[in-house]
């Protein structure tokens, strides 16, 4: 017994606190307002699509290890949470977690920084830990209590789906019952101002995104995790382009199949993924281009929404295309399967 | 691939080391650290990397780059931006590369742990934003090249690989899980050979991050000493070429060592203190044995993670001694940092490496500057290199957050 799949979806992004949100916002393609990030030193503000706060303080923030978390692990928390709702809680029933990231927690790094550079005597001890890769995964181990597994992955974009991979080895193995991936990113002018030099048109944004994955059928949200491609790493010996097309040469296209890609809006950056996907005719959505760049979120927030389209039985099957920036191209289909009712709670 | 296949699970299969690099404050190269252990050398000098002027402690082993980088086949263009942290990197894999006697191959995955990556370069980038902020020059290169999957990348290309590059960063115990992810691909027949291993350089933001916890040691790193105060940070890198063992008899390849067993636990004590008894330390330690099919009383050595400060080491003493039970009272344990820092991300693939030092030349590293054994630890620090007869090594590797991960050598004969 090899299949894998998807017991629940959750996202954070700048369309608001859930899924359900995301879902909307896509679906009526009309983006979150555009925010002004001041960049000291400069006149003209950087572009923005930020999280709104959410509607009710989430619970999770009374958890004391989440006190003095920054925003990464809020959103990631509140995906991780919001993917694992349907599932009625159990600690005899044990989670592997996987906290994917790029720019991870630029928000203390950024503030920790400025106090060394400024006098590095007085730099504050509360900082320094937050700035750590592997803070947020820790904080969430330590929210959900049986996570035997946990591990951060950081990279391009694609590693999201790196993740998902992994997810699905643990469970193969038995060494959970459940793998989540969480994808997490959060905002500051430092980490917009990076990707402006590499990218002068993009919008910036935040969030998160977390995949559920399972071995059970009955606990399936009526979404099987179908296939993940190769990593296709872009070495001297393949370009980008040349992994892009290697990576969507692994999909056959299928009836009433969905495209969730990693366009945004920046012709130069999008070339290789769309190159590689000229020949699909069928429906797509491009997630970045109504939420901004959002990295690991937004990979995360691309599975999320193909998922979610599968889930709803909009489509048979939906594909996510990562095609990262700097590191590797992965793709990952989704496709029905029978799932739990809704009012289902195992 | 596709996850709907009904193949049935291999059998595990046996993973066998047949390179490894290392570089570390004590030189570059397997020879130059085997003999600065033990000749029981120490490593630590001013920091001269960045401006320590304003900070409480002011050591650290910095390494030294050597005037030339082995050739490789990367472009002459990447040679010339080498980053430290690549450069480093880049010398262990060459020398674990050449010793395996492996060939380029789009089919060999890299499995790499650190905790800041490039994190010098961000720190320029950070400086010259809020300095100069119309001035871009370089800014883009930066922004690029200091992240983790850089380095990643610099592995591939250097040596010919197609990846995929898996970069972990699980904390201090990242160059320990990037070593037991690789083992575990290779054992449940995800790959045949996998490329692993662990590096981080000095940093200003890390060393003084450390020093504003006060976790840094003001006089000297004594891991086990009763009255240690703190680490001490180290930089350097260590890789390994890991592979079945059939592979490596097809191959004719020289064994340095076989990897038996691994584990990973997390500690939900504290973001930065340990749990006072190890309990996750303990587990891992445990699992890392049920998972290579041996009890304690088979170990003959522990390389534990013993950074020196008073939490660390108390609970770690706590765990072996829990773990080890009788058997404490005779095992030999040290922790390798007292010679060359605390190398974080890089830590637990070097000494990883240093107990395949131990197995192959039959003796126990020393753990130097031990003045007071603190009276926790029931079992005899090694205080001196001397021979002895190792047929199983154990490493530790604890890391920020509460990842423990242990794993379990023994000597190819």
């Amino acid at each position: 017994m090899s299949r894998i799949f998807v017991s629940g979806y959750g996202a954070v992004s700048p369309a608001g606190w859930s899924a359900g949100e995301l879902q909307r916002v896509l679906r009526d393609g009309k983006s979150p307002p555009i925010q002004p990030l001041d960049r000291p030193g400069w006149e003209k503000p950087l572009r923005t699509r930020a999280v709104p706060a959410p509607a009710a303080r989430p619970s999770f923030l009374a958890h004391p290890r989440l006190r003095r978390s920054s925003a990464i692990t809020h959103y990631a928390a509140g995906a991780l949470l919001e993917s694992l709702a349907g599932l009625r809680p159990d600690s005899s029933r044990h989670v592997g977690l996987i906290v994917c990231l790029q720019s991870g927690c630029v928000q203390y790094t950024y503030r920790f920084f400025e106090e060394v550079l400024a006098d590095p005597a007085t730099a504050s001890p509360l900082l320094f830990p937050e700035t750590v890769f592997a803070a947020p995964a820790s904080h969430l181990a330590a929210l959900l209590e049986n996570t035997p597994l946990v591990t951060t992955l950081i990279g391009d974009p694609a590693t999201f789906v790196q993740g998902l991979a992994l997810g699905a080895d643990w469970l193969r193995q038995n060494r959970v019952d459940i793998a989540v991936v969480v994808g997490s990113e959060e905002i500051n002018w430092l980490r917009a101002d990076a990707l402006w030099h590499l990218e002068h048109g993009a919008i910036i944004s935040g969030g998160a995104g977390a995949v559920a994955l399972c071995r059970e059928p009955e606990w399936s949200a009526g979404v099987e995790l179908a296939s993940v491609t190769k990593a296709q790493s872009y070495s001297a010996r393949k370009s980008r382009m040349q992994a892009a097309r290697a990576m969507r040469e692994e999909f056959r296209m299928a009836e009433n199949e969905l495209l969730c890609d990693g366009l945004g809006d920046s012709p130069r950056t999008d070339a290789p993924e769309i190159a590689a996907w000229q020949d699909w005719t069928g429906p797509r959505l491009s997630p970045k281009t109504i939420l901004g760049e959002g990295l690991m979120a937004a990979a995360a927030w691309q599975c999320v929404a193909a998922c979610a389209a599968v889930a709803e039985k909009r489509f048979s099957s939906a594909i996510a295309s990562l095609v990262g920036c700097n590191q590797q191209a992965m793709g990952v289909r989704f496709q029905a399967c029978p799932g739990r009712e809704k009012s289902d709670t195992l | 691939m596709n996850l709907s296949s009904n193949a049935p699970p291999l059998q595990p299969r046996r993973v066998v080391v047949t390179g490894a690099g290392i570089v570390t404050a004590l030189g570059a190269g397997w020879a130059k650290n085997e003999e600065g252990f033990r000749a029981g050398r120490t490593a630590f000098r001013r920091v001269t990397l960045f401006d320590v002027s304003r900070q409480r402690v002011k050591m650290a082993a910095e390494a030294d780059l050597p005037e030339r980088m082995p050739a490789t086949l990367l472009s002459p263009r990447q040679s010339a931006r080498l980053d430290r942290a690549s450069s480093l990197l880049l010398l262990a894999s060459v020398e674990a590369w050449r010793q395996a006697g492996w060939e380029p191959s789009e089919e060999i995955p890299v499995v790499l742990g650190t905790t800041s990556g490039g994190m010098p370069l961000g720190e320029d980038y950070f400086r010259q934003a809020v300095r100069t902020p119309r001035l871009h020059r370089r800014q883009a290169t930066r922004a690029f090249q200091y992240q983790a999957h850089s380095q990643g990348r610099i592995v591939l290309d250097a040596l010919g690989l197609g990846g995929p590059a898996t970069l972990i960063s699980n904390a201090c115990a990242s160059g320990a899980c990037a070593i037991g992810q690789a083992w575990e691909m290779v054992r449940g027949g995800g790959a045949e050979q996998v490329f692993a291993g662990g590096y981080d350089v000095l940093s200003q933001l890390v060393f003084a991050g450390f020093d504003a916890l006060q976790a840094l040691s003001p006089t000297r790193c004594r891991p086990f000493d009763k009255n240690r105060d703190g680490l001490a940070v180290g930089e350097g890198a260590a890789m390994l070429a890991l592979e079945t063992l059939n592979s490596a008899r097809r191959r004719g390849a020289e064994i340095l060592g076989e990897i038996t067993g691994y584990a990973m636990t997390i500690d939900r004590h504290h973001l930065t203190q340990p749990h006072p008894e190890g309990n996750a330390a303990l587990a891992a330690m445990s699992q890392a044995c049920a998972a290579a099919g041996i009890t304690p009383a088979e170990i003959d050595y522990v390389n534990a993670h013993g950074t020196g400060t008073p939490l660390n080491d108390g609970a770690e003493a706590a765990a072996i001694n829990q773990w080890a039970g009788a058997r404490a009272a005779t095992l030999p344990v040290s922790s390798t940092k007292a010679s060359v820092g605390h190398l974080l991300g890089g830590a637990g693939a070097v000494e990883t490496v240093v107990c395949l030092m131990a197995l192959r030349g039959q003796w126990l590293p020393p753990e130097l500057a031990l003045e007071t054994p603190d009276p926790a630890c029931r079992f005899p620090l090694v205080t001196r290199a001397r021979d002895a007869r190792l047929a199983t090594a154990l490493s530790n590797s604890f890391g920020f957050g509460g990842i423990n991960a242990t794993l379990i050598m023994r000597r190819w004969e």
